[in-house]
């Protein structure tokens, strides 16, 4: 290319991010690689880009791309360039793929979430072409996945400690969090099949405690007449792997019951004083629904897919509600006054009359200071991904969206991964 | 060439094991000799003690063995004392193939098969029967639930089985069939011939089979886990409490110990699996071997 070339191209640039970056142009948004590779790329692209770039003021670089779109190199370095036309003001959505990105991921953790992350990530490789491979083994496994750096990034519904975070071999962590959903008790009588019981703070850490023993307990039958003639023992399912969803259950549990708060505690892994174990939230379900007259705790999605009956919880308000969607989006927007900075927040037993009292986010882990460019791009990029349109496939699978206000903050968090002190994303 | 490879089995297997030690060194320091008779395991509180783990071991495996060894050395009995010649070969090789099937199998069907049938008739027949009665009754004390050691137990007897029959059958093989003649030359029918002349010389030699199946179960831990009930509480006389064995805790709690203390209990239960399993083998091979060898100080005095 002549310096000619070069400098008519420099100067359709500078038109471009002066018509579309008008109102709240950052032109320190450019990152230090910006100005090579857009200089380069400029002869190629500038038709296109000039005049799609303008009506595009929102910034989206792949809305640029989409006029030039071609599975060839063509696109990719006007999405390089224009995301330095984007001002901090505009929000970029990803429906295409980046050049300089990693074409694979891994993580893994939270069973919790994996049903939600599985639709996700199957999607997210339709679009961009990024595989993402993740696999449910437990929070437990994710923290320490992530903290011994042998996964790209670690899925927990249980926020790490100060001492897990100061143990993380890379430095700073960022969570973020990705869904909310309803940590459930399940049960399996065949007297009551799917229908709903009622259960209570004290009635649930009775019966894992071993206080409680059978099903017609006079604390259980006082909520649910239709126990009184189930003379059973209970037999209790719990997590055997460390476990997020132990951590939420657990951390309930400690909130309403002083007992339980002093002998069991609440933890990823704790000395459950009775019942059997189960390793995942499948394990669990399936030793409920092979188990007859047996109690355990899952997330709502699994008692859904296995048709195994699930209870109505009292929450603070004295209400017993039914988990779903709509309450556990309450309990957060019940619990947004009490937020750490750092998005390490617990909305169990929630205020509020609608509220779920067993609530739980659920968050993906990344580290702040990342050294491969490439893995870093799209770790920042399938985080912005999954915080905004990924929020979409939530619903269907009965996991509530993360309220903006956190998105908002995640947003900061997804923009401070950097490679070398040198933001990743937007891209350059 | 050929030694430097010969002594790789070795180093291997030294190195395992400083491996092993060095990771539980800092549990085996800070819990001391409590750490095998505390049964307390809570990660929250950073309390560690293996008791409950080494006795859900200890009970599976003797029971695996109680079951499976009558009922090993009865099949090698038959193979080499009573079957037709053409009936020896196919049935000792089906016994093998039962060796053949994964572990993971047996933890399926013993899930959605056995753990069914156990809790429906078998253990609520045990209950009924033995549980009354007074000391041994407490055996089958506790309600039925399908996951516990009991299970465990007779999987692993069926996981042993193909290992005890093998090893005994070629024992059998080796006693000379002089002793048998002999027997039978003094009028002896052919049940006191094994009885008196067979199974004596060959004594140490099913008890090496028989450790040798203890080996096996011990390590076990698949199948195991997937019906044991994987819950470690207190240490009950009953085996219908479900229970956890070494090798099932290891494998479930393995990735997600994340603090070192927990890991190091972990590596600490490992090693102590690992020395016993060593030591299993090493008694179990001195025994076979001494029958193999031929005729010993031990059968004449047995004889």
């Amino acid at each position: 290319m002549t310096p000619v070339q070069r400098l008519s191209s420099a100067l359709v640039a500078i038109a471009c991010l002066t018509v579309a970056c008008g109102p709240g142009a950052q032109p320190s948004a450019t990152s230090g690689t910006g100005p090579a590779t857009s200089a380069a790329a400029k002869p190629t692209t500038a038709p296109a880009a000039a005049p799609s770039s303008a009506p595009a003021a929102a910034g989206s670089p792949s809305a640029v791309a989409k006029p030039a779109s071609s599975p060839a190199a063509a696109s990719s370095p006007v999405a390089a360039a224009s995301p330095s036309a984007a001002p901090a003001a505009a929000v970029p959505s990803i429906t295409g793929p980046a050049p300089n990105e990693a074409k694979a991921l891994t993580g893994a953790g939270s069973t919790f979430a994996a049903p939600l992350y599985q639709k996700w990530f199957s999607t997210y490789a339709g679009i961009t072409g990024v595989q993402i491979n993740y696999q449910g083994i437990g929070s437990g496994g994710g923290i320490q996945g992530i903290q011994n750096q042998t996964l790209d990034f670690g899925a927990t519904d249980a926020p790490l400690s100060d001492d897990q975070l100061a143990a993380a071999k890379g430095g700073p962590i960022f969570h973020i969090p990705t869904a909310l959903g309803a940590i459930v008790p399940t049960y399996n009588i065949p007297e009551v099949g799917n229908a709903k019981l009622k259960f209570t703070g004290e009635t649930i850490a009775g019966i894992y405690l071993g206080t409680i023993e059978k099903w017609n307990d006079p604390k259980l039958v006082a909520d649910n007449p239709s126990l009184a003639n189930v003379d059973q023992d209970i037999v209790t399912v719990h997590r055997s792997d460390g476990s997020g969803t132990t951590f939420g259950f657990t951390d309930y549990l400690s909130s309403v019951s002083p007992d339980w708060q002093q002998k069991v505690g609440k933890g990823t892994s704790v000395d459950w004083p009775n019942g059997l174990g189960g390793s995942g939230n499948p394990g669990v379900a399936g030793e409920v629904q092979q188990n007859p007259y047996s109690l355990g705790y899952v997330e709502l999605i699994y008692a859904l897919q296995n048709n195994l009956g699930y209870g109505m919880v009292k929450n603070q308000a004295g209400t017993f509600i039914d988990p779903s969607l709509d309450s556990v989006t309450a309990a957060a927007a019940n619990s947004s006054s009490n937020v750490p900075p750092d998005l390490r927040f617990s909305i169990v037993n929630a205020p509020g009359a609608n509220s779920y009292p067993i609530s739980t986010a659920t968050w993906i882990l990344a580290y702040k200071n990342m050294t491969d460019q490439s893995k870093a791009l799209a770790m920042a990029r399938m985080l912005w991904w999954a915080t905004h349109e990924a929020q979409q496939y939530n619903k269907d699978l009965q996991y509530a969206t993360v309220p903006d206000p956190l998105t908002k903050i995640s947003e900061t968090f997804i923009k401070q991964i950097n490679v070398g002190g040198t933001p990743v994303f937007p891209e350059p | 060439m050929v030694t430097v490879l010969a002594a790789a089995a070795p180093v291997l297997l030294a190195g395992i094991v400083v491996l092993l030690v060095i990771d539980a060194l800092p549990a085996i320091q800070r819990f001391g000799f409590t750490f095998f008779t505390d049964s307390t395991w809570n990660p929250v509180s950073e309390h560690f003690g293996a008791a409950a783990y080494i006795y859900g071991t200890v009970v599976t495996s003797i029971l695996a063995l109680v079951i499976a060894t009558p009922i090993g050395v009865g099949c090698a009995l038959f193979l080499v004392e009573y079957a037709p010649m053409r009936l020896r070969n196919p049935v000792s090789f089906l016994i093998e193939l039962l060796a053949a099937i994964p572990s993971i199998i047996y933890g399926l069907w013993g899930l959605f098969i056995l753990a069914p049938v156990m809790r429906g008739a078998v253990e609520p027949f045990f209950k009924a029967t033995i549980g009354p009665l007074p000391g041994i009754g407490a055996l089958f004390g506790g309600p039925v639930i399908g996951r516990d050691l009991f299970v465990a137990g007779v999987i692993l007897s069926i996981m042993i089985l193909p290992t005890v029959t093998a090893v005994s059958r070629e024992i059998l093989r080796a006693v000379p069939t002089t002793q048998r003649e002999g027997m039978l030359a003094l009028g002896a029918t052919r049940w006191e011939t094994v009885q008196k002349a067979v199974l004596p010389y060959a004594r140490s030699g099913i008890a090496g089979a028989a450790i040798l199946g203890l080996a096996r179960a011990l390590g076990e831990t698949m199948a195991v886990t997937m019906v044991v009930g994987n819950s470690s509480t207190k240490i009950t006389p009953s085996l219908l409490t479900p229970g956890y064995t070494m090798a099932s805790a290891i494998a479930n709690q393995f990735t997600e110990a994340d603090k070192a203390i927990y890991f190091s209990a972990i590596v600490a239960v490992a090693l102590v699996l690992l020395v016993v399993a060593i030591v299993m083998n090493v008694l179990a091979r001195l025994l076979v071997w001494s029958v193999a060898r031929g005729p010993s100080a031990t059968a004449v005095r047995a004889g």
